[in-house]
């Protein structure tokens, strides 16, 4: 079986601070890591090769330093890793980034690609599922467990906000996976002293086969007008009242606010 | 000169940090409180290769380096020093020896097992009258043409009983002073060999500490480590080793000391302020982190020049005389800016202070390692 991961180096914070002036995230002094959904992803291809006997290829879209997140790939036990890296890939939003690593995994054989469900640095949940469509393949999103049947069927549970469902699916297809569907292995120390010596094979812009109005900036119909941290909220009021004064409360207050 | 790890090397501190944090601090009251030996964190490290790290991979090791190796005893150490004496006397001492002294046969049949994390090992050295006068050993190794038989006892055995392969040292020819000792391999569950009453300690309580007894201990041949009348150089050379583990250990200790400190100084308050906006908080603190920061350039400075092949006798016995005062005056200080919650069981920080007390004193003591650098300097 042959998988590929998409995975994307994000800074490890769940306080993302913004620039107030450029909008852009502040990276000074916050360390990388594999964002966590696309660590799940990986685990699930590294379980499955340990299971089946599968060809595990990493691929990440980024400037040049995302090459430590597939070195760590590399040290968990992936075989062959691609960064995808050109300045005409630059300020892509989710929809010129999948126009990309959708090129790229047309250059590539595989039976399942495997994404994280969504970037704790965008939350946007975008990307994987625009892969699936450019590449013309069934999906399921929000894995939370998979079974395969050793040939060419995945059985998988995927959350939904009410419960769970199990779908079938045949491969070729695309899974998007939570981080919470496993617990990802810790990289063995073998891995990590052999990892730099792996080659990270380096593609850009002539290594695939995109138009080029639809990728990086020029691609991106999204325009981010303005961006902003969030303001602390207060603290609020505490009632101690029983339940029906407490609902008149709220009442009175949702009014006051013109919310209802 | 580069003071900089390299990418290898900030990877691998990456994962055993993520590692200690997750697998081996949240079990570190635990054992302690329990006087556990924590083997399912063996068995975990040895998944992904702790227990092998300097050796390479042609005897199943990792093919890593001495400074990753005692990177990894610090930062376990860091959350819970009892794991980090288990992993630094298996490696230091007896997968060291074995690979240093052991013949192609003895390597090929020990390394692989110890290394994968299969078998644990151990170091006897220490009898009730040989402390820190090594050279007074009174077990006995007498040469029976096709065997070896051993009689004597041992203490203090870091790992013991869980361990599965012990290097031995024992006396093979009196009337030739540290010239007629040697050193043996011996594998648990020989007969003739038992392991005595467990310690009860002050510190590092999860960590396994008994007396190992022989009784007409019959061994093959072959397991004599390197030559008749080497043995008392093997220790010597195999502590120098060690000390590098202890030192990181020690290490280990004074930094998560100093997490704990840190934090807590910021978040207690008295007459309205953190206790970190008082000057004598501050002072304090930056003279602990600079001792702990000198005593981190100095293990690695010896992790290197073990790396290299350069002489580092001297500089192990530095790192850790440096290191182990360091950890015992750090965390001391440490209970102190705790308060009474430091003196209690609800906080990390005594048996911190109780962990500490060890690395002054085992593989070799402060003043063995005084001795040590004084002999280096005025000869």
């Amino acid at each position: 079986m042959k998988i590929i991961v998409c995975i994307k180096q994000v800074p490890d914070t769940t306080e993302v601070r913004l620039d107030p002036v450029t909008g852009t995230l502040i990276r000074d002094g916050v360390p990388s890591i594999i964002n966590p959904d696309d660590k799940g992803g990986l685990e699930l291809a590294l379980s499955l090769k340990d299971l089946y006997g599968a060809h595990v290829t990493v691929i990440t879209m980024g400037p040049t330093q995302a090459d430590a997140v597939l070195r760590e790939a590399y040290a968990m036990g992936a075989d062959r890793a691609i960064l995808l890296t050109d300045r005409k890939f630059a300020g892509a939003d989710t929809l010129a980034t999948s126009n990309a690593l959708a090129g790229a995994l047309k250059m590539l054989e595989y039976d399942l690609i495997i994404t994280g469900r969504q970037a704790i640095d965008g939350d946007t949940a975008q990307v994987g599922p625009q892969i699936a469509e450019h590449l013309d393949l069934p999906q399921v999103s929000y894995l939370e467990n998979l079974e395969y049947d050793g040939n060419k069927t995945f059985r998988i549970r995927k959350a939904t906000e009410e419960g769970y469902q199990i779908l079938e699916v045949d491969s070729p297809c695309l899974v998007t996976v939570l981080a919470s569907a496993n617990k990802a292995r810790y990289m063995s120390v073998r891995g990590i002293i052999e990892a730099y010596d792996k080659d990270v094979e380096v593609w850009g812009f002539d290594n695939i086969s995109v138009d080029e109005s639809k990728l990086g900036l020029k691609g991106s119909p999204t325009k981010v007008k303005k961006a902003f941290t969030k303001g602390v909220k207060s603290n609020g009021e505490v009632f101690e009242v029983d339940t029906e004064e407490a609902v008149g409360i709220i009442i009175s207050r949702l009014k006051e606010k013109f919310i209802i | 000169m580069d003071f900089k790890l390299n990418k290898k090397e900030e990877l691998f501190l990456q994962m055993i940090r993520d590692f200690a944090e997750n697998e081996v601090k949240p079990l570190a009251a635990e054992v302690d409180e329990e006087e556990r030996f924590p083997i399912e964190t063996v068995e975990k490290m040895a998944k992904i290769g702790i227990m092998g790290i300097p050796i390479p991979i042609e005897y199943g090791g990792q093919g890593g380096t001495n400074q990753m190796y005692s990177m990894a005893v610090e930062e376990l150490s860091r959350a819970c020093a009892t794991t980090g004496v288990v992993v630094s006397a298996h490696t230091s001492l007896c997968v060291a020896p074995i690979f240093e002294n052991g013949t192609e046969q003895q390597k090929q049949k020990y390394l692989p097992k110890l290394c994968s994390g299969e078998w644990i090992g151990a170091f006897g050295l220490t009898e009730p009258n040989a402390g820190t006068d090594a050279a007074m050993q009174q077990t006995t190794a007498i040469d029976e043409g096709d065997k070896w038989i051993i009689n004597g006892s041992k203490i203090f055995i870091t790992n013991a009983g869980y361990a599965h392969v012990y290097i031995v040292i024992a006396m093979t020819d009196k009337s030739q002073g540290t010239k007629g000792i040697s050193a043996f391999i011996v594998e648990k569950d020989t007969p003739g060999f038992t392991i005595g009453k467990k310690e009860k300690k002050l510190g590092i309580r999860g960590s396994a500490t008994c007396e190992l007894i022989f009784e007409n201990c019959e061994i093959p041949k072959d397991n004599l480590l390197g030559k008749v009348g080497k043995g008392f150089g093997i220790a010597m050379k195999t502590l120098d080793g060690g000390r590098i583990g202890i030192a990181a250990q020690a290490l280990g200790i004074a930094q998560g000391a100093m997490d704990e400190t840190i934090k807590y100084t910021k978040e207690r308050k008295q007459f309205n302020k953190s206790i970190s906006k008082f000057q004598n908080t501050q002072f304090q603190l930056a003279d602990m982190e600079t001792k702990v920061q000198a005593s981190r350039l100095l293990v690695r400075s010896a992790a290197y020049k073990k790396d290299n092949g350069m002489p580092y006798s001297t500089d192990a016995a530095m790192a850790k005389l440096f290191a182990a005062e360091t950890a015992m005056e750090v965390t001391t200080k440490a209970v102190q800016f705790h308060g009474g919650y430091g003196y209690t069981r609800e906080y990390p920080i005594e048996r911190m202070m109780r962990d500490a007390k060890i690395t002054e004193i085992y593989e070799g003591t402060s003043e063995v390692q005084r001795m040590v650098i004084a002999a280096s300097i005025l000869k």
